[in-house]
């Protein structure tokens, strides 16, 4: 979706302003959403592919003027409803109301270390060999879908080279709306800054994204 | 409160005095119903962030920095395959599944962004800083990365290219400093001292002998 998230290039947003020596938390309640978020997810009744949908689906102006943490929290509270675990009446509550839905798991402390260890790999296997090779010339999608997808805008419509195949990997263009898995293969494809940015492009400069095989035909 | 950043510049005039304030009543009204329900556990909430405040963090990518920079053959097995080399120091899982190590030289440099998200090696950087998670950097990087660069110091010669690596898919990238000069001799503990976080993600270079001394 082309939505607030899709930055890349983007003007106007002001300086970065670097904290030096940044704290690794600025308050309390990002702790506990930290952990919240991360518990809930090993519920495993939504994808990671899900969980950035609900956050990029946050109205523009929320998501342009919150924190990450808060961006998170936001969203979290949005898949809990959407998948029946919390209503909003308990959320305005700030009790239980109904048991509600049960998880698949509860990630308890014991569980802790094992599940931050293992993480969540997204490599699968394809059986069709790559079409794309490295070396060769690319065309990125032109596209502009309401749902999900991980082509930035700034990479749309554009001639790249293939750097490297990736491995094959769950597309999340379906995975973050329950469509399954479905892998594909996945390339590193570098675009020159000026087939991006035209005018004025830095002419040193190259960026280059992770591409999914049916962003890609070949140039 | 109102000094404390968040994502923006100051300038934004969002920090009004309850915001922290709305958040903490959010938050904790999540976690309560969450408790109640018995679907969270409040001790693994503790156990997670204990993880990230003490165990997993920019030392462990250091590690794997001055390792590469001392023990050629690892260097090229980080090369050829991060996610295996990686491991190997112990520095595995979540936002670390699936690694890349982009090695600056004296003619590139390189830089890493999540434009879409905050996608960043967690496994070997811990969590990312506000800023990396921030419009103002997620929008800028990939068009103006030397501008990006100069606020954090940084001025690159002009013929030095820039590489930015955008993290669209679940890849995630480690940026390998050059070495510095004078550090012949060096064992690895002293050269993970002059390894900083931002010279992993490339809006820094690793420190010289000089600047920890």
């Amino acid at each position: 979706m082309n939505g607030p998230h899709d930055l890349g290039g983007q003007h106007g947003m002001g300086p970065i302003a670097p904290e030096r020596n940044e704290p690794i938390f600025h308050a309390e309640w990002e702790k506990r959403a930290l952990g919240i978020t991360l518990s809930c997810g090993a519920f495993g009744a939504w994808t990671l592919d899900e969980s950035r949908h609900a956050r990029e689906s946050l109205a523009p102006a929320t998501y342009l003027s919150a924190s990450y943490y808060e961006i998170w929290t936001r969203a979290l509270e949005t898949l809990l409803k959407r998948h029946g675990f919390v209503t909003q009446a308990e959320l305005d509550a700030g009790h239980m109301l109904d048991k509600g839905r049960e998880p698949k798991r509860v990630l308890t402390a014991d569980m802790v270390a094992g599940v931050l260890a293992k993480g969540g790999p997204c490599d699968r296997p394809v059986e069709a060999p790559p079409r794309i090779a490295a070396g060769d010339s690319v065309r990125t999608k032109n596209f502009n879908p309401e749902s999900h997808t991980r082509l930035p805008r700034y990479a749309r419509a554009r001639t790249g080279m293939v750097e490297a195949v990736q491995g094959s990997f769950v597309f999340p263009d379906d995975n973050a709306h329950g469509k399954g898995e479905n892998p594909q293969w996945l390339y590193m494809v570098v675009f020159d800054a000026g087939e991006i940015w035209g005018e004025g492009a830095d002419p040193t400069l190259t960026v280059s994204i992770d591409a999914w095989e049916s962003y890609l035909e070949h140039a | 409160m109102s000094e404390h950043h968040h994502g923006h510049g100051d300038d934004h005039g969002h920090h009004h005095d309850n915001h922290l304030t709305d958040m903490e009543a959010r938050v904790k009204a999540l976690e309560t119903v969450l408790t109640e329900k018995g679907l969270i556990d409040p001790a693994a909430i503790d156990a997670i962030v204990d993880a990230y405040e003490t165990k997993v963090g920019p030392r462990n990518g250091a590690r794997v920095v001055a390792k590469a920079w001392s023990d050629p053959g690892f260097a090229d097995w980080l090369k050829r395959d991060a996610t295996a080399a990686i491991a190997s120091l112990g520095f595995t899982g979540r936002q670390g599944e699936h690694m890349r190590a982009v090695f600056n030289t004296s003619e590139t440099h390189n830089l890493i962004v999540c434009t879409l998200c905050s996608c960043y090696p967690w496994a070997v950087l811990g969590l990312p800083p506000v800023w990396y998670k921030a419009p103002p950097y997620r929008s800028r990087a990939v068009i103006d990365p030397r501008g990006v660069l100069a606020e954090f110091g940084l001025e690159l010669s002009a013929e030095k290219k820039v590489r930015v690596w955008d993290s669209t898919a679940e890849l995630r990238y480690l940026v390998v400093p050059e070495r510095p000069e004078g550090t012949d001799g060096f064992g690895e503990d002293a050269l993970a001292e002059l390894v900083t976080r931002d010279s992993m993600i490339g809006t820094g270079l690793a420190l010289s002998p000089e600047d920890v001394r």
